[in-house]
């Protein structure tokens, strides 16, 4: 479902060109467990964004869901993120002015869904990520753990097909970490595609494919090995 | 996204940061105050100033001798005018539509009673005069009927003339001497009160072929004429000119009608208020600036959460439309609060100096808080823009 070709992705620095991604081709099918690991300055957070169409590769073709997206327009693949696309990252970036509900409901707001349906969507995927009680907490009143939960209830609450996770247990601690990794694992069960990027080689070596970047290039495609 | 979650959204980062969006918010205020205050004086003024002169009523008309015109060549060429006399009044009184017609002679004497004496002005004027000029007889008659070319010496005193030369005693049927000649007290009238410092009380009237006689001249100062309400003030100002071309042989009186002086005096007054209210403006400008630097500030700060908003699917018009509605929510809540101190002012301002005319205009009010809220939306525009133009993967990386 997500087929990278010949991406080229050149950051200019100053005077200096910095070849973040080069030349990287991949291919991720619907349902896949992927981790995305490297030193820092490998590139790993750049494919992340690509994918995630944040990010605009230099040259190269990207195929998402079969549709060529790198010809689209900044409101269509904003459109794509809203709908197909869910984020997670290392610092959680919820709005702290918000409470967990309303922060669950932003993808829902900005989508333009009634409040009504808003409030069943929501309320079922507050207890599947077990912050029922929390509901009207804003961020501050939350645990690292319970955070990056709510975060994973609002990148999941389009239902979309690709979950991007970067570094999602860096700022947990193990317990709370493990927490938050099986409720990934368990949404990646339900066919959801889950793509982790991480420096962690203990979380790395939990996804099915494990793939090693270096200098923007892909050292190391791990394919598919058994459970 | 709908509506009422923007509002919910907006409203939302504008409560968060209580303090400085209450500042913020000032600064509109006093700006909407300003003009508020302002304009309600210069409309409570302008007001006043038309009161006093309409308190004749509006359909009158002011013939005076001379033409204000200016000429090619010396006045010398074409001779000095005619002056106005007492029968060009009477043969205005013939003219269709005039219900009033009121000659006008004025000069200063001295006024004698027994005990008492003060020089004041006298007016000579004819029967018609209380009509015209909307006055009241208190006391005793006026002269309705004298024969205007030879009037009996009988007088009417302005009110404050009265108790200057007769205290509480009844004047009516009294001797008095002006300039020197006996008149008969047949009347009093109702105080009229100042209009322009000119003090209508303090003055004596008498038939104005005998003021001609006291202050030795023929000619009149002005005919006043009282046209009929549903007359056409053009056609009655044609006809009299048209009389008294025929009577001079030229055309050689100016014509004012009191709605031509009050146009003119009305927008005169019109413009003073808008010039006032240009001046409240200028801190409402500053207002805006107070506006601009809190979103430009919000924008810095909160860049992360543009991220945030562009990954979870915003499109850069949504990011921009909250943005821009923060903006446009200080300044319309500063422009009510500006609305409530203005308003609130200025009654404080008619409590305490009741002299003041005050006038609260609506249409200056909702003048106000539209200005108020294009401002905000002029203020908030380009750092709502900058927040939409922000790469989403440099935003997300800020923290």
């Amino acid at each position: 479902m997500i087929q990278l070709q010949q991406i080229h992705r050149i950051f200019k620095v100053g005077d200096q060109q910095v070849h973040a991604l080069n030349d990287l081709s991949l291919t991720i099918n619907g349902g896949e467990y992927l981790s995305i690991m490297g030193p820092s300055g490998s590139g790993k957070s750049t494919l992340l964004n690509l994918i995630g169409l944040l990010d605009q590769p230099t040259s190269g073709e990207y195929t998402f869901n079969n549709q060529k997206v790198t010809t689209l327009s900044d409101d269509q693949k904003a459109v794509l993120r809203r709908d197909q696309i869910g984020f997670i990252f290392q610092f959680f970036h919820l709005v702290p002015r918000l409470t967990a509900i309303e922060n669950i409901e932003l993808p829902m707001v900005l989508a333009g869904i009634p409040s009504t349906e808003r409030r069943t969507r929501v309320s079922r995927i507050l207890d599947a990520v077990g912050l029922a009680e929390r509901a009207h907490h804003k961020p501050e009143q939350l645990s690292g753990g319970q955070q990056q939960r709510v975060a994973i209830a609002r990148a999941t609450i389009m239902q979309p097909s690709v979950l991007l996770a970067d570094e999602p247990t860096g700022n947990l601690d193990s317990a709370s970490g493990n927490d938050v990794v099986e409720i990934l694992e368990a949404l990646n069960q339900q066919g959801i595609t889950l793509i982790i990027v991480t420096h962690d080689a203990a979380l790395g070596a939990r996804a099915m494919r494990e793939i090693k970047m270096i200098d923007g290039r892909i050292i190391d495609d791990g394919h598919q090995k058994p459970r | 996204m709908l509506i009422k979650d923007l509002i919910k959204l907006t409203s939302c980062a504008v409560i968060a940061q209580r303090m400085r969006s209450f500042l913020t918010s000032l600064g509109i205020a006093i700006g909407v105050a300003a003009v508020v205050l302002l304009t309600s004086i210069g409309d409570g003024m302008q007001r006043f100033v038309m009161a006093e002169f309409t308190q004749f009523g509006t359909n009158l008309i002011a013939i005076n001798p001379g033409k204000t015109t200016t000429h090619g060549a010396s006045i010398g060429i074409y001779g000095t005018e005619r002056p106005l006399t007492i029968d060009d009044a009477a043969a205005l009184e013939k003219l269709r539509d005039v219900e009033a017609v009121v000659p006008l002679v004025q000069g200063n004497a001295e006024v004698e009673s027994t005990h008492r004496q003060r020089r004041t002005t006298v007016y000579g004027i004819s029967g018609d005069m209380p009509h015209a000029y909307r006055v009241e007889v208190a006391l005793g008659r006026y002269f309705i009927n004298e024969d205007p070319s030879t009037p009996r010496a009988v007088a009417v005193l302005g009110s404050k003339l009265r108790s200057e030369l007769f205290g509480s005693r009844n004047p009516l049927e009294q001797r008095i001497r002006i300039g020197g000649e006996r008149y008969r007290i047949i009347g009093v009238f109702a105080p009229k009160g100042q209009i322009l410092g000119v003090d209508l009380d303090d003055a004596v009237y008498i038939p104005a072929a005998r003021a001609q006689e006291m202050f030795n001249r023929d000619s009149l100062v002005e005919i006043d004429l009282l046209y009929r309400e549903t007359a056409d003030v053009d056609e009655v100002v044609a006809s009299i000119a048209r009389l008294l071309s025929a009577r001079h042989g030229r055309d050689d009186v100016t014509i004012t009608t009191q709605q031509q002086m009050l146009d003119v005096l009305g927008s005169v007054l019109a413009i003073l208020t808008f010039a006032v209210a240009a001046l409240g403006s200028i801190s409402l400008l500053v207002g805006s600036v107070g506006i601009f630097t809190i979103m430009t500030i919000a924008v810095n700060e909160r860049t992360s959460e543009i991220g945030l908003l562009r990954a979870l699917g915003g499109k850069r018009q949504q990011v921009m439309a909250i943005f821009l509605g923060e903006a446009i929510i200080l300044a319309t809540l500063g422009g009510l609060l500006g609305l409530v101190i203005g308003v609130g002012g200025a009654q404080l301002l008619t409590l305490l100096f009741p002299a003041l005319p005050v006038h609260i205009s609506w249409n200056y009010l909702i003048a106000a808080e539209t200005l108020a809220i294009v401002i905000g939306v002029i203020a908030g525009v380009w750092p709502a823009r900058r927040a939409a133009k922000l790469n989403p993967v440099d935003a997300l990386r800020s923290e």
